[in-house]
């Protein structure tokens, strides 16, 4: 008798428990998007990697994800729809992907090596009936290495890269997998699907009203328990003004933004709103040019300008939220290296190396640089810019800042250093992302990317350089390939080639009652373990 | 009258088909690539494929041809960014912009009309010189900054008002909607309330001074006759500068509506101008220019109505 009023004690307080932790996350969580649009949901997400973090890994999965659980170390991969991946011994252009077993898409489908085949059509093969050419130009300057594709059997599929690239598994996690049978159902027409999309990941849209909200619930019988969600919906909100964000906040109207304005942030603490952040893999850069006229060609010039930037004053004037940049990536990835040049604020030395280099107050060293008055990733680019205009007055250099929409900025990137897009600047500031070894390195500094190839905005050509990034994505070792990498790096920064400022920490806001949001040194971040409680 | 109409709404017709040019030109005059935007992280050439794949790499004569053949035929393309039919974009955001002019019109007109009305009358009296400053400083006022500053009362410290959004309520005409609109209502009705005020007030002052309101004083009419006499006469002008403040309502709430995360046409615009999305740009510019000339219609065919001399001029 008392073992069974034991259990039926245990048993009433288990069910209390439970339905309190079901009550609990029975509360929407409420998001406030820096974008003004709901990122595409077909599939590919639009609205950059804000897209992938809201409707790309929340309603999708990769064949490669990426680990969103740890804060501290470097954000690395993990098997997604794939279980294994491994390059062929013989031929290092094959790749074979093992798919996991037992995944369905949200309309109840399986997901198999056909819906692999499927989508990659839909993203590269124009006469496929469900290529879809807005999914493909968000896919497609992401995976540049993949030549084509096969299915070996049922649940393994056969990828092949153009060259030996020991990267192409990072370039997987940017390919999202619709489903075929919802398109089929929708009458074949990607704008209805949009609205009913089928993905195989931990959320699923229940509705989509156009630059207002996109409503995700739960999908309880995500493959991977551990990332079932926490909260039975989350509502994303699109909210571009950063004060509306925080008032929405500081209203109730939300429970969690991204971005606050910095001058918001000591009214939030104080209300015992949480505040995180973390740095990640962003750099807020001036990339040079390194064409024949360009004073940008001396080392001199290059390491004194770099020398020049007070990044504290930079972080302080972003209220804290910014890291300082040594380099392309922060000193906490495996690809920091050793760099001999150390990048700090040293102006007696700046202008040591300036008159070195013939500059002198008779004849100082004029650079112009296109700057955007806002876009993504660039942070506060009007007061940061002119505060680097500061710094470099005090050495003696005039930094004349030409101010360009954020769209002709983009252009003159993908043009090139001298086009007439760029209106003569010898550089640009345009922050970059270094998410893989691929967008960190090879497609910035090697000889192949000089437009119309790349992003080798500088026209940068080096032979030392492209042979240590040829042999980063030639080795297959992953611990020896983040060796060459670093190598890539130190000698970037020994070179100067950039003047590299901050990274963004990318500040967040949330109620109390937020709980399980772990920030980590990512793009992307897992939504899934958020919930609001009582 | 109906020839007036008729004549006014052929009139229509070519300035429909210029600011259709304008707005094209306009467009493609202004820096950037109508695909950048769209297409993400994509280098040069695969930009340059795209563009042939949408149809940019066409003369530009040849794509306004195809786009005004278009329009003709009721279809204003998809959207390059959600690929849904621009239509489907600009109705219910032109739908939404409306509900929020309709409101504004009616606190800031008629706001605006009884008090420039009780300065015009009272002028020199300290009524008089309540309204003039206040409408001073209404006209002086940046919106979107009293946009801010609404929320920050109503929204964060009184907690009584939505910052943001148009709620999530299945139709515009509730309350939960209603709640929505009375702050960007409010932050949009200021200026064309301060205008209509002060045109108001100069408006019955010079009608006051007219010698036939003399007359009517001398023939002993009441005053509340009097005041009927001098809306009469007023009522050309005001009515002239309602209808331009209300096309501004429509057309010109881009601010507040970014403000408050309002999606209406102003939303719409700012989101087309910063994605580049060409087709919802051109709808929706064509849209609001078209608001324009059909407030201009409709308030030159209500003067009409108010004084038929001016379909003799």
């Amino acid at each position: 008798m008392k073992l069974t009023r034991m259990k039926l004690a245990l048993c009433c307080l288990a069910l209390a428990t439970s339905s309190g932790l079901a009550a609990a996350q029975s509360k929407p969580l409420r998001v406030g998007m820096t974008l003004s649009e709901i990122p595409t949901t077909s599939g590919q997400p639009d609205g950059g990697f804000e897209g992938y973090r809201f409707t790309g890994y929340t309603m999708y999965d990769a064949l490669v994800n990426w680990k969103m659980d740890d804060p501290n170390g470097p954000t690395t991969l993990v098997p997604g729809l794939a279980t294994e991946w491994k390059v062929d011994d013989k031929d290092k252009t094959r790749w074979i992907f093992r798919l996991r077993k037992g995944v369905k898409f949200h309309d109840g489908s399986d997901f198999n090596a056909d819906a692999v085949i499927w989508n990659l059509e839909k993203l590269f093969n124009k006469a496929a009936p469900q290529f879809d050419p807005k999914q493909t130009a968000q896919a497609r300057g992401r995976i540049l290495s993949l030549r084509s594709w096969r299915k070996v059997d049922d649940y393994t599929v056969e990828l092949t890269t153009d060259a030996p690239d020991s990267t192409f598994p990072y370039q997987t996690t940017y390919v999202f997998y619709s489903s075929p049978a919802q398109w089929e159902k929708v009458g074949r027409d990607w704008a209805k699907f949009a609205f009913q999309p089928s993905g195989t990941g931990p959320f699923r849209l229940e509705r989509l009203v156009p630059r207002e909200r996109a409503e995700l619930v739960r999908n309880s019988s995500y493959w991977d328990p551990k990332r079932v969600p926490k909260s039975e919906r989350m509502i994303l909100l699109t909210i571009p003004e950063a004060t509306t964000r925080a008032s929405a906040l500081l209203s109730g109207q939300v429970d969690f933004i991204e971005a606050p304005p910095p001058d918001f942030i000591p009214r939030l603490r104080a209300q015992k709103f949480q505040i995180t952040s973390n740095v990640y893999p962003h750099i807020w850069p001036y990339f040079m040019s390194f064409k024949e006229d360009s004073p940008w060609r001396d080392l001199r010039v290059r390491k004194a300008v770099n020398l020049a930037i007070d990044r504290d004053g930079i972080i302080k004037l972003l209220g804290g939220f910014a890291a300082p940049a040594a380099g392309a990536v922060d000193r906490s990835s495996p690809w920091f290296g050793a760099p001999k040049f150390q990048i700090k604020h040293d102006p007696a030395e700046a202008r040591k190396l300036l008159a070195e280099a013939g500059y002198t107050k008779d004849k100082p060293l004029t650079l112009k640089v296109l700057v955007s008055p806002s876009g993504s990733g660039q942070m506060l680019p009007k007061p940061m810019n002119e505060y680097i205009q500061q710094n470099l007055k005090d050495v003696g250099v005039n930094l004349e800042l030409i101010t360009a929409d954020w769209e002709q900025l983009r252009n003159c990137r993908r043009a090139g250093a001298g086009a007439p897009v760029c209106q003569g600047a010898h550089g640009i500031n345009n922050s970059s992302a270094t998410v893989d070894p691929f967008s960190a390195f090879k497609r910035i500094y090697s000889s192949g990317a000089v437009p119309p190839n790349g992003f080798n905005y500088m026209y940068y050509m080096d032979p030392a350089l492209d042979t240590m990034i040829e042999k980063a994505h030639n080795t297959f070792d992953e611990r020896a390939r983040d060796q060459w990498l670093a190598r890539v790096h130190t000698y970037i920064v020994d070179q100067a080639i950039d003047v590299w400022v901050v990274h963004d920490v990318g500040p967040r806001a949330m109620s109390p009652k937020v709980k399980g949001f772990v920030q980590v040194k990512h793009w992307f971040q897992d939504m899934t373990p958020v919930y609001v409680a009582d | 009258m109906l020839y007036y109409i008729l004549r006014r709404v052929l009139y229509t017709l070519p300035i429909a088909f210029g600011v259709s040019i304008v707005v094209f030109s306009l467009i493609h005059l202004a820096p950037g690539d109508p695909l950048s935007a769209v297409v993400g992280e994509v280098d040069a050439k695969l930009l340059a494929d795209m563009r042939a794949y949408f149809g940019y790499d066409k003369p530009l004569y040849l794509q306004y041809f195809i786009w005004l053949a278009n329009v003709a035929t009721g279809d204003f393309g998809s959207s390059l960014r959600s690929g849904q039919p621009v239509i489907n974009v600009l109705l219910p955001a032109a739908g939404n912009t409306m509900t929020l002019g309709a409101l504004a019109s009616l606190v800031g007109f008629s706001l605006g009309i009884v008090a420039g009305m009780f300065a015009g009358y009272n002028h020199g009296t300290w009524l008089d010189k309540v309204v003039s400053s206040t409408a001073i400083t209404g006209v002086s006022m940046p919106h979107y900054w009293l946009a801010i500053i609404l929320v920050i009362v109503f929204s964060v410290e009184l907690g009584w008002l939505p910052a943001m959004g148009i709620g999530n309520a299945p139709s515009l005409l509730s309350f939960e909607t209603l709640k929505h609109m009375i702050l960007p209502a409010l932050a949009l009705a200021a200026i064309p309330c301060a205008i209509i005020a002060r045109t108001t007030r100069a408006c019955v002052m010079e009608i006051l001074n007219m010698e036939f309101v003399e007359a009517l004083r001398a023939r002993g009419l009441s005053e509340r006759r009097i005041v009927l006499h001098v809306t009469r006469n007023a009522l050309p002008t005001v009515l002239a500068v309602i209808g331009l403040q209300f096309a501004h309502l429509l057309a010109g709430s881009i601010l507040v509506e970014v403000v408050f995360s309002w999606p209406g046409t102003g939303y719409l615009l700012n989101l087309a101008i910063f994605d580049r999305d060409m087709p919802v740009l051109q709808g929706t510019l064509l849209l609001l220019s078209m608001f324009f000339v059909f407030t201009n219609l409709v308030v030159d065919i209500l003067q009409t109505w108010a004084d038929p001399r001016v379909s003799r001029a």
